[in-house]
């Protein structure tokens, strides 16, 4: 059926509408992102650079000659006002310079990178579990409501939102490496060797990380998707004679999927925050062994950007969250977010 | 948004006071999570108490002697590396948990609410100002906050209350403000504005009242994500410090013992799984009691 041409002109102005609303709303939820990133920048940089007084002291110790602190002061550059100090960093972060590390002398950039190369893989390792794990276990008990394997599953995820997820690796590692020693208890063999020796290194953790998340993101899919079975449109698709299979995977999932993706972009967080616990259960040598090392030895320089660096893709990745959700549902009124 | 104490609300609508519903009581002795969590966190709040006045033994004393001891009649649980008695070091330990617990929820709650009911209360850029130093807040775990913290001042229990109590606050600004919303868009407040009544008037006598019940909710969750963070800070070296027993500590020393003693790791993460279970499954108790329709939604 053909509309007529005022209704289409309507329908194109509120189209275009929706698009400018849209494009609003990610230009004020940017400018947001970018004031946060500062204030966190100032906050750490308050708190890891202005506050402990000389680093220079710290790092020599109370016995250390005056003429020695000052020598070193003078070296680090320490002897320069806070507001140059603080701009300079801020320059540096975004030119990828973040100064030398008070102990080792060498680049930070240099440190987190060679760091990062276990700690972002062992974060999407996890994070694919995770996702694997509870999607399958959402749906199911979804799918089964009220029945014996929707409680079963729902009680197991029940006692794995209370686990800590770093005695859970310890469990682990009693299981698989003490018991059955078919995994080694720590350390990273290294993607040099081989990259499966370096996964199988990285496995017991990102289980240890996975199984917790898992637990909480489960139970929101399986809310998120029974929610999502009791609208009108399912009852109207079952009507026109489509299996509730065929409705469960064609309709529900892609309505469901967006609480799941917020809670997704939050537990981004936590995962970060577990990877911190976990490498050091494990002794890997990721971003968190490097933060604890650079507390003993007081580098805070070390300590400040790598602080930065997690704070800042939380930050990012519940800006994109948000991006995505205003993308993804178009009732959502952007104003409203 | 929808507000888990709307039946209390619906009954005290009149009198903008939520009332107890009915047998209260009698249907929470019914309610199986209520009853399982309110069972366990009594459990581990006894043990808390019970360690201020009696321990098997002493939880700081060290004898190198009986190290490592299996259990038995004397140490039921055995003794650790150190020698010291294991049930004495968890009981002990839950009286460090609880503590930071109700401490780091006392600050979340002292400013998240205070926050979120100014925010609720005045609107405009108050509200705008304080929303966003919450999201702000968000960017920083309790993990990060306690490193930054640890790294100027040096590890303890300090440290972990301060980084614990900052983490809980943008959670519960938020829940109070949206609830408070909620509130001072009904009628009775309308009322209560008409005769007169100022802002912080109607913040005390109206809009707290009706959204205590949910924050009681919140406030026992936030207690179990309290003492997961607390633990893992501890394990971490960066919470209480020995020779104050604490569960995360004690997990720690045990991980270096894995081979001799394998059963020195689990006792303490059961204690940690128990309190936090126990919490989790009296706040999901408490919200499906206080409002039904919640529960049946679930």
């Amino acid at each position: 059926m053909r509309l007529p041409l005022h209704l289409i002109a309507n329908k194109r102005l509120a189209a275009n509408r929706g698009i400018r609303d849209l494009s609003v709303f990610i230009f004020r939820r940017f400018l947001t992102l970018i004031a946060t990133l500062l204030g966190a920048s100032l906050i750490i940089f308050l708190v890891l650079d202005a506050l402990p007084g000389n680093a220079a002291q710290m790092l020599m110790g109370a016995d250390a000659s005056p003429d020695a602190v000052r020598a070193l002061t003078i070296k680090l550059g320490l002897d320069q006002p806070l507001y140059y100090r603080y701009v300079h960093w801020i320059m540096g972060l975004l030119t990828g310079d973040l100064g030398n590390s008070y102990v080792y002398g060498t680049p930070v950039a240099g440190l987190i990178a060679e760091r990062l190369t276990l700690t972002i893989p062992l974060a999407i390792m996890s994070m694919s579990m995770t996702v694997v794990l509870a999607l399958s276990a959402g749906i199911y008990t979804a799918a089964n409501h009220n029945k014996l394997g929707d409680v079963g599953v729902m009680s197991l995820t029940q006692f794995g939102i209370a686990l800590p997820n770093f005695w859970f690796a310890i469990l682990l590692i009693l299981l698989f490496s003490v018991k059955l020693q078919w995994l080694s208890a720590g350390g990273f063999a290294g993607w040099d060797e081989s990259i499966l020796a370096g996964i199988k290194s990285l496995l017991l953790p990102a289980i240890s990380l996975s199984v917790v998340q898992a637990a909480i993101l489960a139970r929101v899919t399986r809310s998120a998707v029974l929610e999502v079975l009791r609208e009108d449109f399912v009852r109207t698709a079952r009507a026109k004679g489509l299996s509730k299979r065929d409705v469960l995977w064609r309709h529900v999932l892609r309505n469901a999927m967006i609480p799941v993706m917020t809670i997704m972009g939050l537990q981004f967080a936590n995962l970060l925050a577990g990877t911190i616990v976990i490498e050091n259960v494990f002794y890997l040598p990721g971003l968190g062994r490097l933060i604890f090392q650079s507390i003993a030895n007081r580098d805070l320089i070390v300590v400040r950007n790598c602080v930065m660096l997690l704070a800042g893709v939380v930050v990012i990745v519940n800006f994109v969250v948000d991006v995505l959700y205003a993308f993804i549902d178009p009732r959502i009124k952007v104003h409203n977010l | 948004m929808s507000t888990p104490m709307s039946a209390s609300i619906e009954v005290g609508a009149a009198t903008a006071r939520p009332q107890a519903p009915t047998g209260f009581w009698r249907r929470a002795l019914r309610h199986r999570s209520f009853v399982i969590g309110g069972t366990l966190s009594l459990m581990v709040l006894g043990a808390a108490l019970l360690s201020l006045v009696w321990t098997p033994w002493s939880a700081y004393e060290i004898d190198v002697a009986s190290k490592l001891r299996p259990p038995s009649a004397a140490h039921w649980l055995g003794t650790d590396v150190l020698g010291r008695d294991i049930v004495s070091l968890l009981l002990v330990g839950a009286r460090s948990t609880i503590m930071v617990g109700i401490i780091a929820v006392g600050i979340g709650i002292t400013f998240g609410v205070s926050l979120g009911l100014l925010a609720a209360a005045r609107k405009g850029w108050t509200e705008e100002i304080i929303m966003r130093m919450s999201d702000f807040t968000f960017a920083f775990p309790a993990v990060l906050s306690a490193i930054m913290l640890a790294a100027v001042a040096g590890p303890g229990m300090v440290t972990s209350i301060t980084a614990i109590g900052i983490f809980q606050i943008p959670t519960l600004v938020r829940l109070t403000r949206g609830s408070a919303n909620a509130i001072w868009a009904r009628e009775f407040v309308l009322a209560a504005r008409a005769s007169g009544k100022g802002g912080f008037r109607i913040t005390i006598e109206h809009v707290l009242p009706n959204v205590l019940p949910i924050l009681i909710v919140q406030a026992t969750i936030q207690f179990a994500l309290a003492i997961l963070a607390e633990a893992a800070l501890s394990y971490l070296g960066l919470g209480t410090q020995p020779p104050q027993p604490s569960w995360g500590r004690m997990l720690n020393d045990a991980q270096t013992l894995l081979f001799q003693s394998p059963m020195l790791a689990v006792y303490p993460g059961a204690a940690i799984a128990i309190a936090v279970l126990g919490l989790n499954l009296l706040g999901d108790g408490l919200r499906d009691l206080l409002d039904p329709r919640l529960a049946r939604e679930r």
